[in-house]
């Protein structure tokens, strides 16, 4: 399988001030993402995503690495061919309907005429916009453009789409709609990089993630290697029962209702607690293994740095 | 075909500023002014009203390729739609060039407009159309392109505000540098004056697209003259673009 997508050691400072001062952004970054597969590339904010990714699309120029996207250069043509790009907050041309907007940029990428209006009015319809083609940009909401955004990004067919924050300012359900289609480009053999700071979302679709923490990358791999399967403990919560009769069993959590909230550590216990709960005809509300999240990993990273 | 869609893009940007309505209804002012004012005045009317009209259309133009040139290129980095737009496969430079072609064509149907309404308001006076009106709006149109690739140089790398300021410089430098030239005369011949004198070359000198007087009192002008200013404003605007496209090449858009 090809890689995708390859930077090597890429390094990039910006000068702020009156007097101007290097500030260094990008220490150091390699990552390769390999054909087919959905990449997140996660950190905190300000930790560098977006300006990993201006690099990518050579809107920015790094002081030093390299960076190859299907073995050609990021600057040459041939790359550009292959890649659909959403900036973060995305924003555009605001006098321009939507399908006035996508026909525009369709001119920007080499595709025969009869083609274009099939793409066009096929990818409206996946962002489920096809209500809104003929309204200005200018009266969109913030997850219509987010969607139109996403929608030029896959005009010109990429084979690697890079997606900063595609998930950002949108309901649940808009979010569900996005995660569905990123899915569906997998499905299609197109690469996705996605930066993203919602965990759940990046746990939820990507096959590999690389985490970024003051501009470098401090864990990379897939989900399966940075997060143990292995249950840490199980959430018991349970009522009918005195909290002094489980203190030993476990740790309690709250006990501001009736209810109350148990942190089982061995399994043995488990057993011990449903038995107690059963002689006292107690209630069992809910019983949930916790296996270690992505969310866990990152704050323990986070926090360490 | 790619420049081709950033142009008429612009086009439509450029029609929908409120500058450009602005400064046209001042130029039309003007035009309707040059009449009263002939009205009031003994002698040639049509001269004077030629006259005016011609040099309102000049300030205009300029003024307008200024405003909307300057704002162009810093619109798009500053609401980061260029983000976008560089992401697709163009280069830098197409997307500079069809910049420059969308305000073009703004001016040019800019200036067709308005040389409708001036052919017509001395048509009223003479009854018979002046042709020769025509060759001076060529030469008013060559440098508009030229101011106008002026005005996308300075947007690549300062701010709109900063940069009218500029290239409101440049064309009032443009328009008397010619003074210069007998000030170069009076220097002793030596390093001095040759310094003086490549200086003098590489300052602009938008004079030479000015016919006015020619027209308006209808003296003969000598072909070649005509030739050799043509090539000096293709030339002087090339040079700019290039330029401009150099300093755009590297820009980091942040
Ligand atoms: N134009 C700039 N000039 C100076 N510093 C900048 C500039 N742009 C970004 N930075 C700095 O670079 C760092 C990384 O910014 P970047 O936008 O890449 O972060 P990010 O990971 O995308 O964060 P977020 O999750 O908030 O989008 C930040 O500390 C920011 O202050
Ligand atoms: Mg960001």
């Amino acid at each position: 399988m090809a890689t995708a997508l390859k930077i090597e050691d890429l390094h990039k400072s910006f000068s702020t001030g009156f007097i101007p001062k290097k500030k260094k952004i990008l220490k150091g970054i390699s990552l390769a993402v390999e054909e087919g597969e959905i990449f997140g590339y996660l950190g905190p904010n300000g930790a560098g995503k977006t300006t990993t990714i201006k690099c990518i699309l050579g809107l920015i120029f790094p002081k030093k690495g390299k960076i190859e996207i299907f073995g050609h250069s990021s600057y040459s043509l041939q790359a550009k061919e292959q890649i659909g790009y959403l900036p973060e907050n995305p924003y555009f041309y605001d006098y321009l309907t939507a399908s006035e907007f996508l026909r525009f940029y369709s001119q920007l990428s080499l595709m025969k005429k009869k083609d274009k209006e099939d793409k066009i009015s096929s990818l409206l319809s996946l962002v489920s916009l096809e209500q809104s083609a003929s309204l200005p940009l200018r009266k969109f909401s913030r997850g219509m453009l987010q969607r139109i955004g996403l929608a030029q990004a896959l005009l010109n067919e990429p084979s690697l789409v890079l997606l900063d924050e595609p998930l950002g300012g949108l309901d649940p359900l808009g979010r569900k709609e996005i995660r569905d289609i990123i899915v569906k480009l997998k499905a299609e053999g197109k690469t996705v990089f996605l930066s993203s700071h919602i965990l759940q979302d990046i746990e939820m679709i990507c096959d590999r993630v690389a985490i970024i923490v003051n501009g470098q990358i401090v864990s990379q791999g897939t989900l399966q290697d940075l997060i143990s399967e292995k249950i840490l403990f199980t959430e018991i919560l349970l009522s009918g029962v005195e909290e002094k009769e489980v203190e030993d069993l476990g740790e309690c959590i709250s006990t501001h209702t009736e209810r109350l909230l148990l942190k089982v550590f061995e399994d043995e216990k488990i057993e011990k607690v449903l038995q107690l709960v059963q002689s006292k005809k107690g209630k069992i509300h809910s019983l949930i293994p916790r296996t270690e999240t992505l969310e866990d990993l990152f704050v323990g990273i986070v926090k360490q740095q | 075909m790619k420049i081709k869609a950033i142009a008429l893009n612009t086009f439509k940007e450029a029609i929908r500023d409120r500058i450009l309505y602005l400064l046209l209804f001042f130029a039309a002012v003007c035009i309707i002014f040059s009449r009263i004012l002939a009205l009031l005045t003994v002698g040639d009317r049509v001269k004077i009203i030629i006259d005016v009209d011609l040099a309102s259309l000049s300030l205009f133009g300029a003024l307008i390729a200024i405003l909307l040139g300057t704002g162009l290129v810093y619109k798009e980095i500053d609401k980061k739609t260029i983000y976008t737009l560089l992401s697709k496969p163009i280069h830098r430079y197409q997307f500079l060039l069809g910049k420059f072609l969308g305000l073009v064509l703004t001016l040019f149907i800019m200036l067709l407009l308005m040389s409708i309404i001036f052919l017509a308001v001395v048509f009223l006076h003479t009854f018979k159309i002046e042709w020769s009106i025509f060759i001076t709006i060529f030469f008013i149109f060559i440098e508009l392109c030229l101011i106008t690739a002026v005005a996308i140089l300075f947007s690549c790398f300062s701010t709109p505000i900063l940069s009218s300021i500029f290239s409101l410089s440049f064309y009032l430098i443009g328009h008397f540098s010619w003074g210069l030239e007998t000030l170069i005369e009076k220097i002793r011949p030596g390093i001095g004056k040759i310094m003086a004198q490549i200086f003098y070359i590489f300052l602009p000198n938008l004079e030479n697209f000015n016919f006015k007087t020619e027209i308006v009192h209808h003296l003969p002008i000598p072909s070649n003259i005509f030739l050799l200013s043509t090539l000096y404003g293709i030339a002087y605007t090339i040079f700019i673009l290039l330029l401009a496209m150099l300093v755009f090449r590297k820009r980091d858009f942040i």
